[in-house]
């Protein structure tokens, strides 16, 4: 099981925009809300009203400031499973818990059969793997596999959770193996980027990044001249409005 | 990475025990030793009982224990299943290695071919616990080129350090193993030492630019998803103090390979007086194995995974 | 229009399913697992946005909420809070039972009792008050959405002394719209997400209007319209925004004039439309010293007069044939006269209001103001479109086309929450106006109910004060036109325990809920009985000056009696100003009763047409609680209120859904306008219609009525939007609503400040009335900006709300609370090198008032005057079901404890707008110091824990909730 499929038939995946992203964390908490009963059920909580509390989530938001030549940015970063084509949380795997889906390429965990070793989650350089201590197994993302094929709700919410949820659009989903879809597009016009791809694991997933921050609309708002007008401000005016 | 006991001890005493067992079955094959039952019991005894706790350790560290014979199947890809598949392959050897040189006696034979054999188990097994964290990605200063050849000279080196104690407990000092051990121990010290310096100027591709895709410029951690630490910060954001490594690194190399060296060349010096030499021997042994725990908490400590980054760790 | 977005999950329409069945990969995962057994649709309401949510129900537990894809407001969507709704629920910090206090106040020290003992502790007390001295009951409601009902209700009390939330949040934003353009920002408005191509946004981290900014600045980028954002802070909004302007806090008005004075240089203002739809003809007339001074010209029927330049006379300003006269002066009966234009342009043409003279102040450099300026000019000029519609005007002329100046804005609590903000929210509209942009497309636009004439409707009621048994003639909250509206005894001195609408707060159309404790305490203007609190928490995140505010509401006279003799409240959950009441009233949750959100309040309209909307039950509680409404509906029965009772004393509405259903506040008009009369065939207006609520149910929780294209722009002025408006009583004639950049009810106080009319004000606050009800908006300093503690304390410091939490009521949530349950201050990177302070060091935060202590983090995106920490993060221990551990009690700060309610400069008012009585929360200025090794670690002050009412249950250790719903069966190992 843990051999990965030498190709898959889609490549199922997410694209965030981090241009548009606000960090509201929306994608984070539907996220828990509908996998806390789905499908890697439940996302437990630990000391949930202390000091020391702790749980398992599936997507987490980060917030960065990005100092460029060209000044600094704030920038709010979604991080959740990239479901990669080459993933060593997969291999590394010593069960056949882990898995890759040959037919849509969402990695998935096979919880009967984990035995909590955790490598999986050392082998995943995004972080995307967090371990259920009450239950003794890992859980991760799992492209709400539970609701983008669920033929009990309508067909236009087939959709994951985070997708559904996001009030700004930055986040999309689809099939990232077909050019032609939307997402891949999506993808070409604004130069989406692989995650650590130095790390040869191939993400699915795609961020694009945030466009440049003008100080500048362009050159088409010139300065703006004073007037040259005869009775200055106010003979203008009487003359505009007299014109009219 | 998190120090976890565990997994430290896990691979301190397997390191030990694989190490040991490999000297006994290379010895037994190639016959250079005259050992009596008892030495033959507690030696390798010892071997299996560090093999047996290390493995029996690991499994403390799983989240569902009962299910650990599932880790078995997956050896086609995974160097966590192969070491499963390894350790337990080895124990078959090491059974018959046991049968015949320790119950019947015996040497020559089968019962070296099974030493042999064991020996190869032992270094096979010890190869994947290695390949485990060579090939981990995320983690540079594990997946480079000193990891598995450091697994296999600490399993050698303190397994012949032990070897030693034991031959010099048993009155039966050998040259051959005194030396080979001194010898060992200088080259883990250097081995470590080229590691640490590798580690210490390596510059990995990875930084927070790549991990977000932010390029050019400096990228900032200024929020946390979380205020409080969760299990991926837990498990892969432990960070040591550099002041705090430095004076352990400094730790662990007195005690796993200074303090022992000199303690080995004592004991060849004085190896006329068996019983301090054996003394010497013991000693070595007792600093080493616990130099190397420090050694294998810095390992991991020192650590550092690709997730640390998105926590500007 | 708005109608035409394609049906996908959410506001996106490229948000698309895969449209493919499950591929069969034989790994045994369920993909279609039953999702629950039903699904309610409802309002949410873990905040003030009223997204409307499906709420997915199995075997009796909520399993999942997700956005309403039909409703107007989110259409689809949800946000961080609402997702986490389960865990609002499901809260271990919800009331159970009523309680009577044991113990000291404050002490949480309580005993349950039934809820027939609850209600008659509180008719006998409330009855006997209204048999003597009905003001001595003070009622004030927090983030609640009945205000209908509770005003109403207080009226029919008969105490003046009633208000909600608004006075402390936004009443600057709506007062400074409402008297400007009659409409405002807040949730009142919005911008023309699908077709501005500028997009401006001041002073705002999240908003009421939550969902719909967010799918707005989507709609934004998708398109690449450019956003600008002005604020201290570059989070959230500022952080996508194209370019963000640091901005010093408390000068956006010197900023925003420095625009209007370039782009009136420039000659960049649309003269058409301010010409067509304000008052910047009306003529004013120049009298210095006079009574009439400052005052419209007016003619016959009291109409404000223009001039007409052709037959040289001043005529009627509706007259729809003059071409109006914008400048000059003129001598008109003796008096001289000039259009208020004219009087802008003096005042905002001159050097004070020029880019270079303000940049230092403001933070931002003069070319950055003069590109803003031009940018503006740009779109707005050259960039205008035009929508293919036509519509007709209320003066009879017919238009092809609908022209916009595809320039929006939106503004919220960076610019109210000042003592100047009043005037920098006009001042804002004024540019807005300026360019032509308000209603037209690519605008800022109006939501139905509004616009309304500015000021609107009815005058504040409790002028006498309240007397025995008798209700008071209105509604007690109101817009007052000048100084006869004011609610002043005699001697000038106020009526209202909070001051409203006295010579201290003239406008203030919300009431001042900040300064009723205070005032009570100090039995200023006079001591009252009850305090009636519901849905606020006034013992902490909502009160300024938190640690004296505890201090007053625990305080005792030399009898030993409490200087607030008795307090009574309704929360949902256990939070800090539960310990302080002498009677609790337990509430239900969001997903237990019924609501409305009505038209007659905070409506779920969008710019394309009136809505509004219901909560339904959805969970049975399980614990001894009633929704509030159906309490106060009950009491005002119990204690015999006119309205609530049937002509043979017995109560006139069984419960909330029944008051929803059949109250009418005039003849046809009740809490909700769809499907009125008996078959529900009726909109706006109609006999109640017994099958109401079911057919809100029916439609997913909200009726919402499209408006036709002709009638969604130019509402200011359009006759078949107007005349729909009169129809569903918005406005009460169908006449144009016309923009008042000069406010001739700002310059009536004045004139009373000089001593003119009959009422005039005490001595000692002349001055301050003269100086700040200015006609025309302008910008003074903040006023602890110009008090003389300045040099002491350096830096500004704010609070922003997370996106992810509501005020206090978050932290019980044990998601949200994961992920911020400690506040950092925030800081520029350059200030605390300056002050020798590194990443996460604990610091002391020192204002005039005290000082706190936090964790501080280094940031670049912040204005290097300025330090903020996110919003009432900082819990009292043993409040909201949290652990002794919290990080909430124990590393969190509430910056409330340091700001003053007072002026520091002048103590004897609070520390609110002159003109509105808004409270200045941001008008905080502080010092930083680094803290001491052993004072590391823990924030101060720190209060005694309270202790936790009878039966309330142990926090759990660990939560696996979710674990009963699913689908796929793990085999045991
Ligand atoms: N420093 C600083 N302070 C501020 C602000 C700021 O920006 N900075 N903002 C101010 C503003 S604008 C506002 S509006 C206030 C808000 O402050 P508050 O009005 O105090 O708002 P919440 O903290 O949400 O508290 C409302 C109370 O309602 C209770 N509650 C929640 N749900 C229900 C329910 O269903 N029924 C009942 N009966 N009670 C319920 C909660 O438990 C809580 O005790 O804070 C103000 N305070
Ligand atoms: N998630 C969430 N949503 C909420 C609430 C909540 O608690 N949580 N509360 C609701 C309530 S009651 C309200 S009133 C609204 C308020 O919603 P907002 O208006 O967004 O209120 P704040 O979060 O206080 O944000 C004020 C913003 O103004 C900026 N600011 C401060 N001073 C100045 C200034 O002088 N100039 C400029 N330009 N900017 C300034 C601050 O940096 C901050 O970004 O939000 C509502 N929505
Ligand atoms: S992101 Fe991590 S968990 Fe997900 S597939 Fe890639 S390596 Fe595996
Ligand atoms: S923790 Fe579970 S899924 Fe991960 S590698 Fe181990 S057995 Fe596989
Ligand atoms: S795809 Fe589903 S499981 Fe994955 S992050 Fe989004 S909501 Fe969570
Ligand atoms: S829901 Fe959308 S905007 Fe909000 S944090 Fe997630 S990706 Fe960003
Ligand atoms: S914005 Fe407010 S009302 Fe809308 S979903 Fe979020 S919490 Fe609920
Ligand atoms: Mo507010």
């Amino acid at each position: 099981m843990t051999c990965l499929p030498a190709s898959t038939e889609k490549k199922l995946g997410l694209v965030i925009d981090l241009d548009t992203c606000v960090g509201c964390q929306a994608c984070v908490t539907s996220c828990k809300e509908w996998n806390t009963g789905g499908e890697m059920a439940p996302l437990t909580d630990v000391d949930p009203y202390g000091g020391d509390v702790d749980g398992v989530w599936f997507n987490r938001v980060h917030s960065y400031e990005h100092q460029t030549e060209s000044g600094s940015s704030t920038v709010h970063f979604p991080r959740s499973c990239l479901h990669c084509e080459k993933p060593a949380c997969v291999t590394v795997c010593p069960t056949g818990a882990s898995y890759k889906r040959s037919s849509d390429g969402i990695v998935l965990i096979d919880e009967s059969k984990c035995i909590g070793c955790k490598l999986c989650s050392w082998a995943c350089p995004y972080g995307a793997r967090e371990f259920d201590t009450s239950v003794g197994v890992m859980k991760k993302c799992t492209l709400c596999i539970d609701r983008i094929y669920n033929e009990n709700i309508a067909e236009e919410d087939r959709v994951p959770a985070c997708v559904a949820a996001c009030p700004t659009s930055a986040r999309h989903f689809g099939d990232l193996g077909d050019p032609d879809s939307a997402i891949s597009q999506l993808v070409d016009r604004r130069s989406g980027v692989e995650l650590m791809p130095e790390l040869g694991y191939k993400p699915t997933n795609r961020y694009l990044p945030p466009r440049e921050r003008t100080s500048n609309f362009g050159s088409a708002a010139p300065a703006l001249q004073p007037l040259q007008a005869e009775g200055g401000f106010l003979g203008w005016v009487d003359r505009m409005l007299s014109r009219q | 990475m998190h120090p976890a006991y565990s997994v430290i001890f896990f691979t301190t005493a397997t390191g030990a025990g694989y190490g040991l067992l490999a000297c006994l079955g290379i010895f037994a094959f190639l016959g250079f030793i005259e050992a009596g039952f008892w030495f033959r019991l507690v030696s390798l005894g010892i071997a299996v009982a560090l093999i047996s706790a290390g493995l029996l350790s690991s499994t403390a560290h799983l989240g569902r224990p009962e299910r650990a014979w599932r880790a078995f199947s997956q050896w086609k890809s995974s160097w966590l299943s192969r070491e499963g598949v390894a350790a337990v392959a080895t124990f078959i050897p090491t059974a018959a290695f046991g049968l015949g040189w320790v119950l019947l006696g015996l040497d020559g034979g089968w019962t070296a071919a099974a030493g042999l054999l064991s020996a190869i188990g032992a270094a096979v097994t010890v190869s994947t616990t290695g390949m485990i964290y060579a090939s981990l990605k995320p983690i540079a200063q594990w997946s480079s080129r000193y990891t598995l050849p450091a697994y296999l000279i600490f399993a050698v080196m303190t397994g012949c350090v032990l070897f030693n104690a034991l031959l010099s407990s048993f009155g039966q000092p050998f040259l051959w193993v005194q030396t080979t051990s001194l010898l060992l121990t200088g080259c883990g010290w250097a081995w470590k030492r080229a590691t640490w310096r590798h580690n210490d100027g390596q510059v990995t591709g990875t930084t927070l630019n790549s991990a977000t895709g932010l390029m050019g410029g400096e990228v900032r951690s200024i929020e946390w998803p979380h205020t409080e630490e969760n299990y991926v910060l837990k498990e892969m954001g432990f960070i040591v103090a550099r002041k705090h490594a430095a004076k352990l690194r400094l730790i662990a190399q007195a005690l796993t390979f200074a303090m022992p060296f000199l303690l080995l060349a004592l004991s060849v010096l004085l190896r006329e007086v068996g019983w301090l030499a054996a003394l010497f021997a013991m000693a070595a042994t007792i600093l080493q194995l616990a130099g190397m725990l420090v050694e294998r908490w810095l390992f991991f400590a020192e650590a550092r995974h690709t997730v640390a980054l998105y926590y500007g760790r | 229009m708005s109608r035409d977005w394609l049906r996908a999950a959410n506001s996106s329409p490229s948000q698309r399913p895969l449209s493919v069945s499950a591929p069969n990969e034989k790994d045994g995962v369920e993909t279609s697992p039953a999702v629950s057994d039903r699904i309610a649709k409802t309002t949410c309401y873990m905040c003030a946005c009223r997204c409307g949510i499906d709420v997915h129900v199995k075997d009796g537990v909520i399993r999942y909420i997700n956005g309403n894809k039909d409703h107007p407001v989110n259409r689809g969507v949800i946000c961080g809070k609402g997702s986490a709704g389960i865990m609002q629920h499901y809260s271990p910090a919800r009331l159970r039972k009523p309680l009577l206090r044991t113990g000291p106040r404050g002490s949480g020290a309580f005993r349950e009792i039934e809820w027939d003992e609850a209600l008659s502790i509180a008719t006998q007390r409330l009855s006997q008050i209204r048999a003597t001295e009905p003001r001595k009951l003070a009622f004030f409601t927090g983030r609640d959405q009945s205000q209908s009902l509770t005003g109403w209700w207080a009226s029919k009390f008969g105490t003046p002394n009633y208000a909600a939330h608004g006075g402390f949040c936004s009443v600057n934003m709506a007062a400074g719209g409402l008297y400007t353009v009659g409409g405002s920002f807040w949730e009142f408005g919005e911008p023309d997400w699908d077709r501005t191509k500028y997009f401006m946004i001041f002073g705002v981290a999240e908003d009421h209007d939550s969902n719909p900014i967010k799918i707005g600045l989507g709609k934004l980028k998708a398109r690449g319209a450019k956003v600008v954002s002005v604020n201290p802070c570059r989070t959230g909004y500022n952080a996508i925004a194209d370019d963000w302007i640091g901005i010093r806090p408390g000068t956006d008005g010197l900023f925003v004039l420095a625009l209007v004075h370039e782009l009136l240089r420039a000659g960049k203002i649309d003269l058409e439309y301010i010409a067509a739809y304000t008052n910047a003809a009306h003529l004013v007339i120049q009298n210095p010293g006079g009574a009439d001074d400052g005052l419209f010209l007016r003619g016959p029927g009291d109409l404000p007069l223009i001039w007409d330049s052709e037959r040289n006379v001043a005529v009627d300003a509706h007259n729809a044939d003059v071409r109006p006269v914008l400048t000059g002066s003129y001598l008109i009966d003796g008096r001289r006269c000039v259009p208020v234009f004219q009087l802008m342009a003096e005042r905002y043409l001159d050097e004070a209001y020029s880019p270079d003279v303000v940049a230092e102040r403001c933070g931002v450099d003069a070319a950055t103001i003069r590109r803003i300026a031009a940018e503006l000019a740009h779109v707005a000029f050259e960039e205008a479109i035009e929508l293919p519609v036509a519509w007709t005007g209320t003066n009879g002329r017919r238009h092809a086309s609908m022209r916009g100046r595809p320039i929006s804005m939106h503004a919220m609590r960076g610019i109210s929450a000042h003592t100047n903000g009043f005037h920098t929210c006009r001042a804002i509209h004024l540019l807005q106006v300026l360019l032509g942009t308000v209603d037209v497309p690519g605008g800022f636009r109006f939501k139905p109910p509004f616009p309304k004439e500015p000021p609107p409707g009815p005058k504040p009621a409790g002028k006498d004060g309240g007397r025995a048994m008798t209700p008071l003639s209105g509604m007690p909250l109101g817009f007052v036109s000048g100084p006869e509206d004011l609610l002043v005894d005699d001697n000038g001195g106020p009526i209202r325990i909070d001051k409203a609408y006295s010579w201290e707060a003239p406008l203030a159309a919300h009431g001042l809920m900040h300064t009723v404790i205070r005032n009570a305490w100090v039995g200023d203007p006079y001591p009252i009985d009850t305090l009636f609190l519901y849905m606020a928490n006034m013992a902490w995140n909502s009160s300024m000056n938190t640690v004296d505010t505890i201090r007053m509401l625990t305080d005792k006279d030399g009898s030993g009696e409490y200087r607030i003799p008795y307090i009574i409240y309704s929360d949902a959950y256990y939070s800090e100003t539960v310990a302080f009441a002498d009677l609790v009233l337990p509430d239900t949750t969001y997903l237990e009763r019924h609501d409305c959100i009505s038209l007659l309040d905070r409506p779920v309209s969008h710019a394309d047409g009136p809505g509004d909307a219901i909560r339904q039950p959805v969970i049975d509680p399980d614990r001894d609680v009633r929704a509030f409404q159906t309490v106060l509906i009950d009491l005002g029965a119990r204690l015999g209120l006119p309205g609530f009772v049937n002509d043979d004393g017995s109560a006139k509405y069984r419960d909330y859904a029944d008051y929803i259903v059949n109250h009418e506040r005039s003849p046809g008009i009740g809490p909700l306008a769809g499907w009125r009369s008996e078959d529900g065939s009726a909109e706006g207006r109609g006999a109640p219609n017994p099958g109401q609520l079911q057919r809100y149910i029916d439609n997913g929780g909200f009726w919402h009525h499209e408006l036709a294209d002709e009638q969604r722009f130019y509402k200011m002025a359009n006759k078949s939007y107007l005349d729909f408006a009169r129809h569903m009583g918005f406005v009460e004639k169908p006449e144009p609503i016309i923009f008042q950049l000069y406010s001739e009810p700002l310059q009536k106080f004045r004139l009373a400040a000089e001593g003119h009319g009959d009422l005039v004000p005490p001595p000692d606050h002349r001055e301050r009335l003269k100086a700040y009800m200015d006609p025309l908006p302008f910008w003074y300093e903040p006023f602890e900006d110009s008090s003389s503690e300045k040099g002491r304390f350096p830096l500004h410091a704010l609070t922003q709300r997370p996106m992810h939490m509501y005020h206090s009521w978050g932290g019980q949530n044990a998601w949200l609370r994961q992920i911020t349950s400690q506040n950092r201050l925030f800081m520029h990177r350059k200030t605390a090198a300056a002050l020798g302070l590194a990443d996460d060091d604990w610091v002391w935060i020192e204002s005039a008032n005290g000082r706190v202590k936090g964790q501080i983090r280094l940031v670049d995106g912040v204005n290097p005057q300025t330090v903020w920490t996110w919003n009432a993060i900082g819990k009292r221990r043993g409040a909201w079901g949290l652990k002794d551990d919290a990080a909430e009690s124990n590393r969190s700060f509430l910056l409330n404890h340091i700001i003053g309610d007072r002026l520091s400069g002048d103590s004897r008012y609070s520390n609110s707008d002159p003109v509105t009585g808004q409270a200045a929360w941001f008008d905080l200025r502080v010092r930083i110091e680094k803290c001491l090794p052993q004072e590391i670690g823990f924030t101060e002050p720190r209060f005694d824990r309270q202790a936790q009412p009878p039966h309330f249950p142990q926090p759990a250790e660990s939560l696996s909730f979710g674990a009963q719903f699913r689908g796929r069966s793990v085999p045991p190992a």
